[in-house]
């Protein structure tokens, strides 16, 4: 099911980027929101929910939290520190880009026996 | 996984090298273009897994000589007895079930002009781009007692997880109570700069608990503690306080294997359990390849799109590459790297411009005990002027303390990590 998701997280990136310009833009606020797939997991599904997931989250409510954490006025261990590397254009790029995601289960990393 | 037809066929011929000639791959075969990754590490396996998602028409290949990926981060844990072997080992089947083809094997040679890569097995690969994310590989000629197989099992360095960290880990605990550990740390810049002073709390964690009698003598080449420097002096002279004995500058000469001693300039120092991190330099294979810029040791990239300086169409990730002032040779930036790079393959294969503003996100969470953990994090943006990655001022920073909330944080970091380069 899991390409299929992205598939639908894709065709709604393909309907908002009409024009070679936006569609510019749809992968710089891709690679922008790459930075947090690497802790909120890809496409912000998060494995085991910790952090939380971001995928399919209001875009208004995700500008708001990171607006927040950035002004340290939502207490936090890791979040407040990170938001001040982001500008208000930049944030409001990724909170558009995981609110056009369709939220669904995360992709875990198959586990495997050690041979040690 | 399920090949296609025609993908089957395209990739006998990409594997024997007969058919495929290279620099035809677009007209040729009808593909959108063939990317070749020399290394499952978290560099390689994200990028691998990015230009899949991406752009599935791409065909990509992954060498990887190990037949599971098993983490550096975390590996500590398992010094200290805090966590196995298997929590830290994944399969390549997740990369497998996206069509990325795995290929377990060393490459043995890049011909550059040819743009094809040289199997140990023989048989050869064509690419129209090729990633090469090969990790460290360790400086042994500065430590002649180590040169050896059989004393590099005696003497582990378990900086690259799997056998050496089971092997130390059972030398642990093997030791007698009373027994001393002797750590060496190599001169900055290593990979994992905060991942020393970690282990040592991993090892006097394992200590307070089973060999309470037991010391730690940390030989560090370094002027001081290199990373999280106040917070791991929190534990080291709160809960493990009296059993770190920390040396500074303390530089290595060589290391006695049959004696069990580390030889420094003015002194040597015995122990019943030897860890010696050698110093360390890109990959071999990116040697061999031609891509070491700097001092001998490491790659020098374009930051937009991780392509060397030194070759084109090769870019290099990880712990190989220059690292930028701050930036440091971790598996969250070699992470970050696959994904930068993967954006700019697919680019640049589409005859698109590549994206002249990338965005590095760095976080390290070091486990001081079984349960708590603190982090250190920063945010790197592309600086035109000075052609690197700066990092944001006022942005990033670290814990105030260790704490069991971000123990819990550093297991999501990990699963989340291992999902977006494995998954």
């Amino acid at each position: 099911m899991r390409p299929l998701a992205i598939g639908a997280g894709c065709a709604l990136l393909l309907l908002w980027g009409g024009t070679v310009a936006h569609a510019q833009d749809s992968t710089y606020a891709r690679s922008l929101a790459a930075t947090c797939f690497t802790c909120h997991g890809t496409d912000g599904r998060s494995v085991g929910g910790i952090p939380p997931s971001l995928a399919g989250q209001s875009k208004q409510y995700l500008l708001q939290q990171m607006k927040a954490l950035r002004a340290g006025q939502r207490p936090a261990t890791i979040m407040h520190q990170q938001a001040k590397g982001y500008t208000d254009e930049e944030l409001e790029l990724i909170a558009g880009y995981f609110a056009g995601v369709t939220p669904g289960p995360a992709a875990a990393a198959p586990a495997a026996r050690s041979g040690y | 996984m399920s090949l296609t037809r025609r993908e089957f066929v395209k990739w006998m011929a990409a594997s024997t090298g007969v058919a495929a000639v290279a620099g035809c791959a677009d007209m040729g075969t009808g593909s959108a273009g063939r990317v070749v990754v020399i290394g499952g590490g978290y560099g390689g396996a994200t990028c691998a897994r990015y230009i899949k998602i991406w752009a599935p028409d791409i065909d990509v290949t992954m060498v990887e000589r190990n037949s599971t990926f098993v983490s550096c981060p975390i590996s500590n844990l398992v010094l200290g007895g805090n966590t196995t072997m298997d929590s830290i080992t994944m399969s390549y089947q997740g990369l497998k079930n996206r069509g990325v083809r795995v290929v377990q094997d060393e490459v043995v040679a890049v011909d550059i002009g040819a743009r094809q890569v040289r199997l140990a097995n023989g048989g050869t690969l064509p690419y129209d781009r090729l990633v090469v994310s090969p990790g460290i590989d360790f400086m042994l000629d500065r430590i002649p007692g180590l040169r050896s197989a059989d004393a590099q099992m005696r003497v582990p360095h378990a900086w690259k997880a799997g056998e050496q960290t089971a092997v130390l880990r059972k030398q642990l605990e093997a030791m007698r109570d009373g027994g001393v550990y002797v750590f060496h740390v190599p001169l900055s810049p290593y990979r994992c700069p905060p991942g020393p002073y970690e282990r040592v709390c991993q090892v006097a964690d394992y200590f307070k608990r089973a060999k309470p009698r037991s010391k730690i003598i940390v030989l560090d080449s370094n002027p001081d503690i290199v990373s999280k420097k106040g917070l791991f002096l929190q534990s080291w002279n709160g809960v493990y306080k009296g059993m770190i004995d920390y040396r500074p500058n303390s530089e290595l000469e060589d290391v006695d294997v049959r004696d069990m001693t580390v030889k420094l300039t003015f002194d040597s120092v015995k122990g019943d359990v030897l860890n010696v991190v050698p110093p360390q330099r890109a990959g071999d294979i990116a040697v061999k390849a031609g891509l070491i810029t700097a001092n001998q040791r490491w790659c020098g990239v374009d930051w937009r799109s991780l392509e060397s300086t030194a070759v084109k169409g090769v870019h290099v990730l990880g712990d190989a590459t220059v690292s930028a002032p701050g930036m440091p040779k971790s598996g969250s930036m070699a992470n970050q790297h696959g994904k930068i790079a993967a954006a700019a393959i697919v680019a640049l294969l589409a005859g698109r411009p590549v994206n002249r503003h990338p965005v590095i996100m760095n976080a390290c969470y070091s486990f001081v005990d079984g349960k708590s953990a603190m982090h250190v994090t920063s945010v790197h943006k592309f600086d035109a002027a000075k052609n690197t990655m700066v990092a944001v001022k006022g942005a990033g920073s670290v814990s105030k303390m260790a704490s069991v909330e971000e123990g819990n944080y550093a297991w999501g970091w990990a699963r989340n990590i291992w999902g977006d380069a494995l998954g």
